[in-house]
């Protein structure tokens, strides 16, 4: 398969003698895509930008107007604002540390050749296919339900008093959830990565007598760190839309303890009507992602290349 | 390629690892065959009768059977646009590049980026328009441009293994690009569309952000009837299981079908 496998670069040399016809067809089936992800991408780009500058409440249609920069004026004075995006930092950073730790973790225990692993693989990666609503309802119900979950029991067995999680932890609780989630994704990267790690480096650092602490630091960590760095520039993109968990648990509560950027803009939208509002904040979601993702996409374009 | 064989202690780990990860769907599997009594039951029950009572009540359950039958068709409908779309794009991207292919993709990747929240207020305020709000059409159009970049990446990357000479001597032999897709790039590249199509049913499935945000009781996929159910039954666990574990089997099904896949489509190649 691979030999055969065509390079960029030789089909890039081969195209400019592709004949004027073949061309034109060429770029015709391309169109349908690249049609629809245009509209997909600038139309509504464009609409959110309009309205960021406008006066509009879906309660008061009449009161629609041109208002400038006024309600970027105004949303970055709110303290609501800065919570919400203190709080999207906080979730996405901690779930980030968590799910790359643990998944590197797992997949070096992955890695290891032992009885029943595909099995253990699948359990361990299980958690990224549950559907997210369903995923923060285990977690609230089943699990962290101070009366009747099965922590608060566990709890109780070692003389602790329950904990009302999402009361008095609401952060950490969906901290863990969201962590729960994506920690698979990470081990799966990296289990990945790690099996294209060639074990016969591995065996000649065993027998020049490195310790296998030594072997993880300076062989295997070095190779994961352009998995690790990818893992992390597409969770973030993830992380900062959170949603469903945040709806279905604390609904950004208690207070403003849980509402993150993308949860704010929610109520904005669809519970105030707010849609000024809402639409420059959506303006400055995009902005945040658009850092992240300019990484991301240099880091896969450079993949393309080789 | 003789790999170590794990020591026990490293095995033991792993395999506590691989239970405690899973433990959570376990739980809810386990409370799904409980009655409600028993599912609130503290000490918590770890052997009882089970029933299969709370699966009756979670189909009987207004809506469920309607609900599921969106998801279904959501996921599929809109999987089949995408792969419908993207499969020509890939075959002109693959076999007849130019200058700007690699840009091209690049930029079409690059609109996954977009967070969906940051378009929120316009999707929503066109569906409102065009009355879209609350149907499966709207559902199948953003399931699709979500999906679309990944799976014309997903085909392009397939599509790239194929020797290129065979298709270069059928369009000797006079086939037009029509025919070398439909005789010769479909059954060579079938296990590629397939894991492509894969992936984007389980993206689609457990798309929440959208469904939740553009439905309401018509249209609503799994992942927007789970939300709702939350706030009203709360309490009522045993049927929430079973309804949730009814909502996320086929997923956990697929998704072990296509591990391998998945890292290669989601990571856009960048990890092999």
């Amino acid at each position: 398969m691979s030999a055969t496998a065509t390079t960029m670069t030789r089909a890039g040399g081969a195209a400019d003698s592709l004949s004027h016809g073949r061309r034109r067809v060429a770029w015709l089936l391309l169109s349908p895509s690249v049609a629809v992800l245009a509209l997909w991408a600038f139309v509504p780009l464009i609409m959110t930008l309009v309205y960021s500058f406008q006066r509009y409440n879906l309660l008061y249609p009449e009161r629609r107007g041109f208002v400038g920069f006024r309600s970027y004026a105004y949303l970055l004075s709110e303290s609501s604002f800065w919570t919400a995006i203190v709080n999207t930092i906080i979730l996405v950073v901690a779930v980030l540390v968590a799910s790359i730790v643990l998944g590197v973790l797992f997949a070096l225990l992955l890695n290891q050749n032992f009885k029943g692993r595909a099995v253990a693989r699948l359990m361990v990666i299980a958690p990224f296919f549950v559907l997210p609503p369903v995923a923060a309802l285990i977690w609230k119900n089943l699990l962290f339900d101070p009366l009747y979950g099965l922590i608060g029991w566990l709890l109780k067995l070692v003389g602790l008093p329950a904990v009302a999680w999402f009361t008095h932890f609401p952060m950490i609780a969906l901290i863990v959830i969201v962590a729960w989630e994506w920690a698979p994704f990470a081990t799966l990267i990296l289990l990945t990565a790690l099996q294209s790690l060639d074990p016969e480096q591995l065996e000649a650092a065993r027998m020049d007598g490195a310790k296998s602490v030594n072997r993880v630091i300076y062989i295997v960590l070095p190779h994961l760190a352009r998995p690790i760095a990818i893992t992390i520039m597409m969770e973030s993109i993830f992380l900062l839309s959170i949603f469903a968990e945040i709806l279905t648990t604390t609904a950004g509560g208690p207070g403003e303890a849980t509402t993150t950027l993308t949860y704010l803009i929610y109520i904005r939208a669809l519970l105030d009507f707010d849609i000024g509002s809402a639409s420059a904040a959506g303006v400055l979601a995009i902005i945040l992602a658009n850092i992240v993702a300019f990484f991301l996409m240099r880091a896969v374009a450079r993949n393309l290349e080789s | 390629m003789r790999e170590q064989r794990a020591s026990l202690p490293g095995a033991v780990i792993a395999w506590v690892v691989a239970f405690l990860m899973f433990f959570p769907i376990l739980w809810m599997l386990v409370t799904s065959f409980k009655t409600e009594a028993q599912a609130i039951a503290n000490p918590p029950l770890i052997i009882f009768r089970p029933v299969l009572e709370s699966f009756a009540a979670a189909l009987s359950q207004s809506g469920y059977i309607l609900f599921a039958e969106n998801s279904i068709i959501v996921s599929l409908v809109s999987t089949a646009l995408a792969i419908a779309i993207a499969f020509p794009a890939a075959y002109s991207m693959a076999f007849q590049p130019g200058r700007r292919t690699q840009d091209m993709l690049v930029w079409m990747l690059s609109t996954k980026m977009l967070p969906p929240v940051g378009v929120l207020v316009p999707i929503y305020i066109i569906c409102r328009d065009t009355g879209l709000l609350d149907t499966r059409t709207a559902l199948v159009i953003v399931d699709m441009l979500m999906n679309l970049p990944i799976v014309v990446w997903m085909l392009f990357s397939f599509f790239r293994d194929i020797p290129k000479d065979i298709l270069e001597a059928a369009h000797m032999d006079g086939a037009g690009p029509r025919r070398q897709m439909i005789y010769l790039l479909l059954p060579l590249a079938s296990p590629g569309i397939a894991s492509a199509a894969l992936l984007a049913i389980i993206l689609s499935w457990n798309e929440a952000f959208w469904s939740i945000n553009l439905t309401a009781s018509h249209a609503g996929t799994l992942a927007a009837y789970i939300a709702r159910y939350s706030a009203p039954e709360g309490l009522f666990w045993a049927k929430l299981s079973a309804a949730s574990v009814l909502a996320v089997a086929p997923i956990l099904i697929f998704g072990s079908l296509a591990q391998r896949r998945l890292v290669r489509g989601l990571t856009a190649g960048a990890v092999k």
